[in-house]
């Protein structure tokens, strides 16, 4: 609290040029000292953990409980202080990349570059599901070519901080990366696709209509009011998703202690080639955000199921959405959202098998 | 003072449409409080991203809630 204050007064003398260098360099030092003792946390956690259930508790480290009291006190942690940390570091690249930015630097790109461009901006960019339409329509107008604009819509919910930091926590780097990797390339191969079968006419013509002024400037932010933003979006995800965290974790800590492998094989293995299309047609109509799915996912694969079958089941769930395509549908024709399911849900079963097939 | 809310109805919108209703009751300020859901209305505004709050006529925040701190600072 005596922090948020002290920022207040930092912005009401930010017309001395002197002070607000003196408000940058104390932000500077909090976020040193703040990383340094986030680090000292972090680096103690195995060991914390291995004390706790081992030393404190007297479990039995070849035990079913034991093991899975170490995986919980271990885990959690790990988990929250990723996810603030990344949320934080998110939060101050949103600062720069907002939505206008976005717009007008996509504008007047090539089409290949241009997909990939917004693929990747559509990761960072602040982004709620119903300002999709809103957004559409702020593309559209800047002449941005269809695809891209595609390239961006499918990105932005797919590919999703938190569901990396999951991801990393509970199933390890390759499969952050993997999912990263495949979102990004769905995105950019499904809006290129799109972007060659012209389908402009399949936009409602109000839209096409519109002749939208310059677009709202964005309020200029102060390195101090950076912070401040990054801080506020810690706080309001950290205090959404922690449930959602710490569900999955004991999920998977019960998981990993007690439940024979194998369970689920072959319902969800990669011996059962329905099981891809399958779970992208059970994925459709559920409606979640990103920290919902990932304990689901995390509980899937304990049980056998195959990474392919999850991972497309995990990407139908977030990226095509019922209600999404509801909101959509005030924009599109629903001849262009039947061919948008189609060319993404191709993407995600391209991956499901891919996957599948490698891992 | 005329002050409009744009969103279309997500949680974040509900919330800046609460918190300037709150701010305008605390200032004590006269202003009238419209909630815009039409997209048309909303992009004629050059504002591509919800919620947003605009006050006679000057956009004060794209693509976020404010704070109460904030609209307070606006009236």
């Amino acid at each position: 609290m005596a922090l948020s204050e002290k920022t207040q007064c930092d912005c009401q003398s930010c017309p001395e040029p002197g002070n607000a260098r003196n408000g940058v360099m104390k932000y500077m030092v909090i976020g040193i000292v703040a990383l340094a003792v986030w680090y000292g946390i972090y680096s103690q956690l195995s060991r914390f953990a291995d004390w706790f259930a081992y030393s404190l508790l007297g479990l039995d480290a070849t035990s079913h409980f034991g093991t899975a009291v170490q995986f919980f006190v271990y885990d959690t942690p790990k988990v929250l202080l990723l996810l603030i940390l990344v949320v934080f570091l998110v939060g101050i690249l949103r600062s720069f990349v907002t939505v206008n930015w976005t717009r007008s630097f996509l504008a007047g790109k090539r089409e290949s570059v241009g997909n990939v461009l917004a693929a990747l901006l559509g990761v960072v960019t602040p982004f709620c599901s119903c300002s999709a339409v809103p957004l559409f329509i702020g593309f559209m107008t800047a002449g941005i070519p269809l695809g891209v604009t595609f390239s961006f819509l499918i990105a932005a919910p797919m590919v999703n901080e938190i569901a990396l930091v999951l991801l990393y926590g509970l199933l390890g780097w390759e499969v952050a990366a993997l999912y990263f990797v495949m979102g990004i390339t769905i995105a950019v191969v499904a809006g290129w696709v799109l972007g060659r079968m012209k389908l402009e006419a399949h936009v409602e013509d109000w839209v096409k209509e519109i002749r939208a002024g310059e677009a709202a400037s964005d309020v200029a932010m102060t390195w101090p009011g950076r912070f401040e933003y990054a801080l506020s979006s810690v706080k309001d995800i950290t205090g959404r998703v922690w449930k959602f965290v710490v569900l999955g974790i004991a999920a998977g800590a019960l998981i990993h202690g007690y439940v024979p492998e194998g369970q689920l094989a072959g319902i969800m293995g990669d011996e059962a080639w329905w099981s891809v299309p399958l779970s992208v047609i059970l994925g459709i109509p559920m409606y979640t955000n990103a920290a919902g799915i990932i304990p689901v996912v995390e509980a899937l694969l304990g049980k056998g199921a195959a990474l392919g079958t999850v991972l497309a089941f995990m990407m139908s769930v977030i990226a095509l959405s019922f209600p999404e395509m509801v909101i959509l549908r005030k924009v599109l024709k629903p001849r262009l959202i039947a061919i948008f399911i189609a060319v993404v849900g191709s993407g995600i079963l391209a991956v499901g098998y891919l996957f599948n097939a490698i891992v | 003072m005329k002050i409009l809310v744009m969103g279309p109805g997500c949680a974040k919108c509900e919330q800046a449409e609460k918190t300037v209703r709150e701010a305008v009751a605390e200032a004590g300020v006269d202003a009238s409080i419209e909630k815009v859901t039409d997209f048309q209305e909303i992009a004629k505004h050059g504002i591509f991203a919800t919620p947003a709050v605009v006050i006679d006529g000057e956009v004060k925040v794209v693509g976020k809630a404010p704070s109460k701190k904030d609209v307070l600072s606006w009236l």
